[in-house]
């Protein structure tokens, strides 16, 4: 439209202003003319006037030629290149400009599209580098975390605030006990009580020194019913001096101090209890000696007294002797430890540093031992080192087996007669095989390990062979380690989120900060019917937070409630959960206070959520706690951003959006659903001017009322 | 009949002073070794019917002598009751693995070792 009325612009100035020129030109001329002239001008004019006419319609024409041409050449061409340019810029860089316009035109589009090709390989560039940074930075942060998974101790690293940004499973294990749930973004003051970390950090701050390596202090606490956890604290300094937070390292030491305590006591059983009959012994034995002339009847009494007072001291000793059996028992530093791997190493240290082979035949994959790996697996090499060297031994077998509170495990050989006492010889003089020197001895290396080792006749080599004999003491199975897989960049384990360090503004009010970077609790409940006031349940609650814009799948609440009444037939036709299932589940009272935990400093956000916060509510009171937090609804926000549509359902939503749903009526199953729906949301709540959750739950009453009205 | 031997094995006189009275008075008759060494050769010398061993001695430990004795066929008759103050599991298996009849740990009740002696003896 702009462009033809241009067009017609251009065409009637050039026209008028040509007209113009020739009018100008005749006047001046007829001007000059005397008086007879002009009148036969004019009459010839007069006569001639539609020739005239005519060649001012040729010249209109020719005038629209010109006009059209230029602007064909010029004014078009440098306007289709500067909009092919604007998509090259903005959003092709591969596209090339071309024209159909003047020379001049077409060298002006050479040189953008020469621009374009230094401008793409430049972009490429770029883009190649971040995408190569981004994914080694990826994998080094997976790898960390991989590490951190494989590590015995517990980890736990916080920013300043004490929010956590990396934890692992051992650390998610020790503190299971803990009032709070572990998880990425939570506060660590609920796991661990704040005025000891407090105090370690307090402490850290004093003993740093500039320049220094940063300090570590350690503090027990006690997690849970008598759990006691040694915690290791240190500083985690940023690049500019100041603390950007700290690192707990956590340890089980419940049984360490039990074993402690119990020596203790039995000490002091043995001071308190053996001071008082020793006494009573020892001064009736010296008045006997002191006066060997005292009558029949004293002698007797105090003859009496000596029988009874060590008859008394025996049975004290073998009391406490029971009482504290485990006190007695061999050392912290032993470590619970599967025999055949034990073994195992044995076998490969003695087989290359000696000519000798190993058969490791029965050993049970499930016997434990308490043992010191190295000094033990220093001594077999030892034995079987002399074995070889003074009897020729080349064929050694081990068997192992349990043994009431110990394993018993025989290394035993065949043909080679090995002198008996050889054995005792061995016990007392510093181990040696191979190149391998220690001033350890067996002797030394059993007495730690409360163990005791004899030669014997038969043994797993069978009539005519022989053996040693050892007894180990028996351990205790480790529980199985949760253990993470170094993932890919595209499935990134939710064990760490460095992005916390980035210290939050807490001290903005809740409305006030942007949707994209609160934490929530994205959660939903299955229940036996639509009508909480007339009595229908709660039967099941899933949750799962999102922290950071990421969903964490590894820390979701997913619980069965026992409602005390039948779920609904229709209800069961949908959730797929019956009656006897959910008889032997907590009741809500129970299961309502941890999902309170678990909600702890999150915006709860549930599909259709007045449906679900009506429930909650009404049991706030019997369960102890309130629900006051911020709550968003998906079903309100995807009708803010499409107000067009009707169909606001779950299933509908995430066809909208390009969710996958997976698992449904499960209630944890559409809780991910919408968490994934909830992040989708975000974004396009911002496209229209909806930033943070104060406007966001604005928008929500607005669409409330707007359906209500409705 | 003759007196059944029992051979005490302990380097401590005191419990050795005791028990040769004690056995002595339950009808046995009764030779007194003070260490390993001297207790195969007093084995050898005086063929009891038992021998009570102490582990603990200078010498030749309990554990060693009840191993000798029991590599000699000769001897495969004898009874041997280990009296230790070593009184772990560990302890106890070992002793009885190479050969010992019974393991009582100290302290004990004079009865109640004169009636398992007894006992193995078949009766004095």
């Amino acid at each position: 439209m702009r462009r033809a009325r241009k067009f017609l612009l251009w065409t009637a100035v050039l026209y008028g202003a040509l007209l113009g020129v020739a009018a100008a030109l005749g006047t001046a001329l007829f001007a000059g003319l005397p008086e007879s002239e002009r009148a036969v001008l004019l009459a010839v004019l007069a006569e001639r006037a539609p020739v005239l006419a005519f060649a001012a319609l040729i010249l209109l024409f020719v005038c629209a030629g010109a006009v059209k041409w230029l602007f064909d050449e010029y004014v078009i061409a440098i306007h289709g290149l500067a909009e092919q340019t604007g998509v090259v810029a903005g959003a092709n860089e591969s596209l090339r400009v071309h024209t159909e316009g003047a020379r001049e035109v077409a060298e002006a589009a050479a040189a953008v599209n020469r621009l374009a090709d230094a401008y793409r390989d430049l972009k490429r560039d770029a883009e190649r580098r971040a995408r190569e940074t981004a994914a080694r930075l990826e994998e080094e942060r997976n790898r960390l975390a991989a590490l951190m998974a494989e590590l015995a101790e517990g980890v736990l690293v916080c920013n300043a605030e004490g929010r956590i940004l990396l934890y692992n499973e051992q650390a998610r294990a020790l503190l299971a006990a803990a009032a709070a749930p572990v998880g990425l973004g939570r506060s660590v003051f609920g796991l661990i009580d704040r005025a000891q970390v407090a105090h370690a950090l307090e402490k850290l701050a004093r003993l740093a020194r500039p320049g220094e390596a940063p300090p570590t202090t350690r503090f027990v606490t006690t997690v849970g019913a008598g759990r006691l956890l040694r915690v290791r604290a240190a500083p985690f300094v940023a690049a500019s001096g100041a603390m950007a937070g700290f690192v707990l390292s956590l340890e089980d030491v419940t049984g360490q101090v039990e074993r402690e305590g119990s020596r203790r006591r039995l000490l002091h059983a043995f001071a308190a209890g053996m001071r008082a009959p020793v006494a009573n012994v020892r001064a009736a034995a010296e008045n006997l000696r002191a006066f060997p002339d005292m009558n029949a009847q004293d002698r007797e009494r105090f003859v009496g007294i000596v029988a009874e007072e060590s008859q008394a001291l025996s049975q004290k000793l073998n009391e406490a002797l029971r009482e504290y059996a485990d006190a007695l028992k061999a050392g912290l530093e032993l470590e619970d430890m599967r025999i055949a791997d034990l073994l195992d190493v044995a076998r490969q240290r003695i087989e290359t540093t000696l000519a000798v082979s190993v058969a490791l035949e029965e050993v049970p994959e499930d016997l434990w031992v308490r043992a010191d790996s190295f000094a033990l697996v220093q001594a077999l090499a030892f034995l079987a080192a002399r074995l070889h060297q003074d009897y020729a031994v080349r064929l050694l077998r081990f068997t192992a087996r349990a043994e009431g509170a110990h394993v018993a495990l025989d290394l035993g050989w065949r043909g080679a007669i090995v002198a008996s006492d050889a054995l005792a010889l061995w016990e007392t003089e510093p181990m040696q095989a191979g190149a391998e020197h220690t001033p350890l001895t067996l002797r030394d290396v059993l007495e730690r390990h409360g163990a005791e080792v004899w030669y014997q006749r038969g043994g797993p080599a069978g009539e005519g062979g022989a053996c040693l004999r050892l007894l180990l003491p028996a351990g205790e199975a480790a529980p199985a380690r949760g253990w993470v897989a170094a993932a890919g960049p595209e499935s990134r384990p939710e064990y760490y989120d460095f992005d916390l360090f980035r210290a939050t503004d807490a001290s903005r009010a809740l409305k006030d900060r942007a949707l994209r970077e609160l934490s929530y609790t994205v959660f939903d409940t299955e229940t036996t019917g639509l009508e909480p006031s007339a009595g229908d349940e709660i039967i099941s609650i899933g949750a799962v937070r999102i922290v950071n814009g990421r969903v964490l799948k590894n820390e979701v609440f997913e619980v069965l409630v026992n409602p005390r009444r039948p779920p609904s037939r229709e209800s069961v036709r949908i959730h797929g959960i019956d009656a006897e299932t959910l008889a032997g589940q907590p009741p809500i009272e129970q299961v309502l206070p941890a999902f309170h935990r678990f909600c702890e400093d999150t915006v709860l956000v549930a599909h259709n959520a007045a449906f679900d916060m009506r429930f909650l509510e009404l049991k706030e009171q019997a369960a102890g706690v309130k629900f006051d937090q911020p709550v968003l609804d998906t079903l309100l926000l995807s009708a803010a951003v499409h107000p067009a549509q009707d169909d606001h359902r779950l299933e509908a939503i995430a066809e909208r959006l390009g969710v996958r749903v997976i698992g449904r009526h499960t209630a944890l199953g559409d809780a991910l659903v919408t968490a994934e729906i909830f992040l989708k949301l975000i974004p396009l709540l911002a496209d229209r001017g909806i930033v943070t959750l104060g406007e966001a739950l604005a928008v929500s009453r607005e669409t409330w009322y707007a359906r209500v009205r409705y | 009949m003759a007196k059944k031997k029992v051979l005490i094995v302990d380097d401590e006189p005191n419990i050795v002073t005791a028990l040769e009275y004690l056995l002595t008075k339950s009808g046995y008759e009764v030779a007194v070794a003070e260490n390993g060494e001297e207790a195969l050769a007093a084995v050898a010398r005086e063929k009891p019917d038992l021998v009570l061993l102490d582990i603990m001695m200078p010498r030749l430990n309990g554990y060693e002598v009840c191993r000798r004795l029991r590599e000699r066929p000769e001897w495969a008759g004898i009874k041997i009751v280990i009296l230790s103050a070593k009184g772990r599991e560990v302890d106890v298996s070992k002793g009885l693995a190479l050969g010992a009849d019974l393991y009582v740990t100290k302290p004990f009740s004079n009865t109640e070792l004169v009636a398992r002696i007894n006992a193995l003896l078949g009766g004095a």
